[in-house]
């Protein structure tokens, strides 16, 4: 028997339907680009900027909701054999490119042959892929070596965007003159891009969703400085600002504008998370009970409330509470200076010096390195601040020439694709950023993530991961902190904006300015 | 000695100078007997006004940090960097112009060209380089304003020296056959001195703002508060809270001000021609 995931077309008007609002057509938006992408071609350049861009001009085969649940994008239905080794995708019908052509399967197929040369990730998340096929024009195959239960989840339209094959067949795709006019088959068509100044994007009057988008297009406004882009808001000049776009600390006063709307939402797929690399080589931090100490020493609660003006979530673990599997049945570490001056003490910790090396990632990241390491301070130990610069800092972090250091990285809704890394034994490697830096090495954890990632059903996988997730709390390789959310800020009067879990990446689709 | 009070004395500004320069000499020395809690330490909630809550009177900063407190610590930082980058510009800078001006000729163009090649650089983007190439510490700070500022002290002494050299009694302890290194350091040095104290109360002052700038861009000693860490840190939350800013801004226009108006009244008090007018 097929498990069947029936499409449900309503699935995609749910959150319009909430507002019991009916949406209203035209009007073009403003929104903050920053920095200025590299380049707009999604199956070359992957950097944040790009994705929010270029998730408007092409399409992936599924959307996820803010739960992370698939739904349809290109494919309008799809089906996953009972021994979880195919996957079978019906494609929407009737779709066009921008220019005119029709979207078929063997776009599906060349996308996916080009993403295995040109993106790190796609490549990565496609090891267990053993062939992919079309029967026919509208329906797609993929064949696994082996079952891997986050396969459902790598289709999303950075992870995997689907590019046209009669523009790029028999070219050489990194050169291609067409990379600077992208053509998609999303809601928004490429219209001009003035360096330095804007991106426009106007309304695609073929897009495949009767009635969408509402709006005639979209304005990309590129202002390089932190305070001029709030500027930019408060006069008007702007209407959307993605997370990131302002500086933390003016996020509560641009908050409080009058006829502004903030939310954390739209990073569910992204879930980036905040933790301090523990370099479990170094003598002191080697030791267990040390670890601990940090995770009750440090005030996360503090971090979250004032640092970052309180939004986000205290992490409990490896896992973000937004990625599958999560549990929050493990070990807790709540604020409690006494409880970790104690374990200092069991651990013979005699005050030897500690290196704390904060991101140099602006304001916030060095206010936040200061009240790490006064909660330190506060409870015994001897902490040293290094200041550096990005290179300086993936240069000592890939060194392991640290003792504790600051990071955030995402996690991409499944343990297989974005916390395994961190932990694994085979992970660690000397030179690379963002595996598992900081040299923890426990075969029983190595285990658990090497059976998680292929096991099936998902009741099994669950079972596998909440008791990785023990473990690894218990064990304290890093010290997690935060699960981070970057609030987007928008005028009230756009409405709809943030319905996935890529958020602004792929949101204009079902956005409308209320007049 | 009594003279040289009474002429300092005499001068309204150098008293003011030295008085507050004395009163930020005793916090930095004596400030953490009296505040003994670390500037560092997140005390009450952030972004406190000022004279709200008589525990943290200046207020806090964005972290919930005493204002007072970063105030209080801020001036031993400043006052340290100040001093010592200072002595050790005069180190590097004295024995090179005393040696370039007793010598003359090839050592002169040898040296001075060496001391033109630094300052030709501007001072200040030449400090930047050499913390952010060295990692921001204290000694890198100290290390880097010394370097770019001891060539006017080359400079100032090299003249002072050309002019002494042909002295008389200069002259006679050539020709008593006295060694150079005692010409130099008993005969010349003694009396070039003055020119050199003002210019070294000068730099102190310089030194300070010079602190001040590299901590707000950001290249402070992380490990250490200092002014101009808070005025850079409170920049960004100016509209939000201006005391963060303000206070320390005002130390900092404070003391250097303080060492001016000092150097000032060690001008008129060391300068032979202006204290004879004043009799």
């Amino acid at each position: 028997m097929l498990k069947k995931f029936v499409l449900a077309l309503a699935l995609s008007g749910v959150s319009t339907m909430a507002l019991a609002q009916e949406p209203k057509i035209g009007g073009t938006i403003n929104a903050v680009i920053q920095p200025e992408p590299p380049g707009l071609m999604l199956a070359l350049v992957q950097n944040g900027p790009t994705q929010m861009v270029s998730g408007n001009i092409y399409e992936g085969l599924l959307r996820y909701s803010k739960t992370l649940e698939p739904q349809p994008g290109l494919a309008e239905s799809w089906t996953i054999s009972p021994d979880a080794k195919t996957y079978t995708f019906k494609l929407k019908q009737g779709v066009t490119w921008h220019d005119g052509k029709p979207f078929t399967a063997a776009d599906v197929l060349f996308s996916i042959e080009t993403l295995k040369v040109t993106h790190a990730r796609a490549r990565n998340n496609l090891v267990q892929l053993d062939k992919v096929e079309a029967p026919d024009d509208y329906t797609v195959v993929f064949t696994l070596k082996q079952p891997f239960g986050p396969f459902i989840g790598i289709f999303e339209v950075g992870s995997m965007p689907i590019i046209p094959k009669h523009i790029y067949e028999g070219t050489d795709v990194k050169t291609n003159p067409a990379n600077n006019t992208p053509i998609g088959t999303g809601p928004f068509m490429f219209k001009e891009w003035k360096k330095g100044s804007f991106i426009q994007l106007v309304k695609n009057p073929n897009y495949h969703v009767k009635g969408k988008p509402y709006i005639d297009g979209i304005y990309w406004q590129i202002i390089p400085d932190a305070a001029a882009r709030s500027v930019a808001y408060e006069t008007g000049k702007v209407d959307v600002l993605p997370g990131g776009s302002i500086e933390n600390f003016d996020v509560p006063r641009v908050s409080k504008l009058p006829n502004t709307c903030v939310t954390g939402d739209g990073w569910e797929f992204f879930s980036p998370m905040a933790w301090m690399w523990l370099n479990n080589r170094s003598p002191v931090l080697a030791n267990k009970k040390v670890r601990q100490a940090i995770m009750y020493a440090v005030d996360r609660e503090f971090a979250k409330d004032v640092i970052w003006n309180g939004l986000g979530k205290v992490a409990t673990g490896p896992s973000s509470s937004a990625i599958k599997f999560y549990t929050d049945n493990v070990p807790k570490y709540p604020y409690d200076p006494a409880k970790a001056k104690a374990l200092l003490k069991e651990a013979g910790y005699k005050g030897e010096k500690v290196r704390l090396m904060p991101l140099p990632y602006g304001e916030t990241w060095s206010r936040w390195g200061e009240a790490v390491k006064q909660n330190l301070v506060d409870v015994g130990m001897n902490i040293e601040t290094i200041a550096t610069d990005v290179p300086g800092s993936n240069q000592k972090n890939m060194e392991w020439d640290y003792d504790i250091s600051f990071t955030y990285l995402y996690q991409y809704g499944d343990p297989a694709l974005g916390v395994g890394r961190n932990y694994v034994t085979s992970a660690i490697q000397k030179g690379q950023l963002f595996n598992n830096l900081e040299g923890y090495s426990n075969p029983e954890v190595d285990k658990l993530f090497e059976e998680g990632a292929v096991a099936t059903p998902d009741s099994k996988r669950k079972e596998i991961y909440e008791k990785v997730q023990k473990i690894l709390v218990e064990d304290v390789p890093v010290a997690w902190q935060l699960e981070l959310q970057f609030p987007t800020i928008t005028n009230c009067k756009i409405k709809n904006l943030i319905t996935t879990g890529i958020g602004v990446n792929d949101g204009f689709r079902d956005a409308w300015i209320d007049k | 000695m009594k003279k040289f009070w009474k002429l300092m004395l005499r001068n309204p500004g150098g008293v003011i100078g030295l008085v507050i320069i004395t009163f930020a000499i005793f916090i930095a020395l004596f400030g953490q007997m009296i505040f003994p809690t670390s500037p560092w330490r997140m005390v009450q909630r952030p972004f406190l006004p000022p004279f709200t809550n008589p525990m943290v009177t200046l207020g806090t900063d964005a972290l919930g940090r005493d204002v007072f407190a970063g105030l209080i610590y801020g001036a031993r930082v400043s006052l340290l960097v100040g001093l010592v980058s200072t002595t050790v510009a005069l180190t590097i800078g004295v024995p090179l112009g005393a040696i370039a001006g007793y010598f003359g000729g090839k050592v002169d163009d040898a040296l001075m060209r060496f001391t033109e090649f630094f300052q030709t650089i501007p001072s200040f983007p030449l400090a930047i380089v050499l913390v952010a190439i060295l990692q921001p510490s204290i000694y890198s700070i100290v290390g880097s304003i010394a370097i770019v500022s001891w060539p006017p002290v080359a400079r100032l002494v090299r003249g002072e020296v050309l002019s002494l050299r042909t002295r008389e009694y200069v002259q006679a302890a050539i020709v008593t056959g006295q060694s150079n290194t005692w010409i130099i350091s008993r005969e010349i040095l003694p009396n070039a001195l003055s020119p050199v104290i003002v210019l070294a109360s000068l730099m102190v002052a310089n030194a300070i703002l010079l602190e001040s700038s590299l901590s707000f861009l950001g290249l402070g000693d992380p490990n250490l508060m200092s002014w101009g860490y808070m005025v850079g840190a409170g920049r960004t939350v100016i509209r939000q809270a201006w005391w963060i800013t303000v206070f320390p801004g005002v130390a900092i226009l404070i003391s250097v001000l303080g060492m001016n108006l000092i150097g000032e009244g060690l001008n008129d008090a060391l300068n032979p021609r202006l204290a004879k007018d004043s009799r």
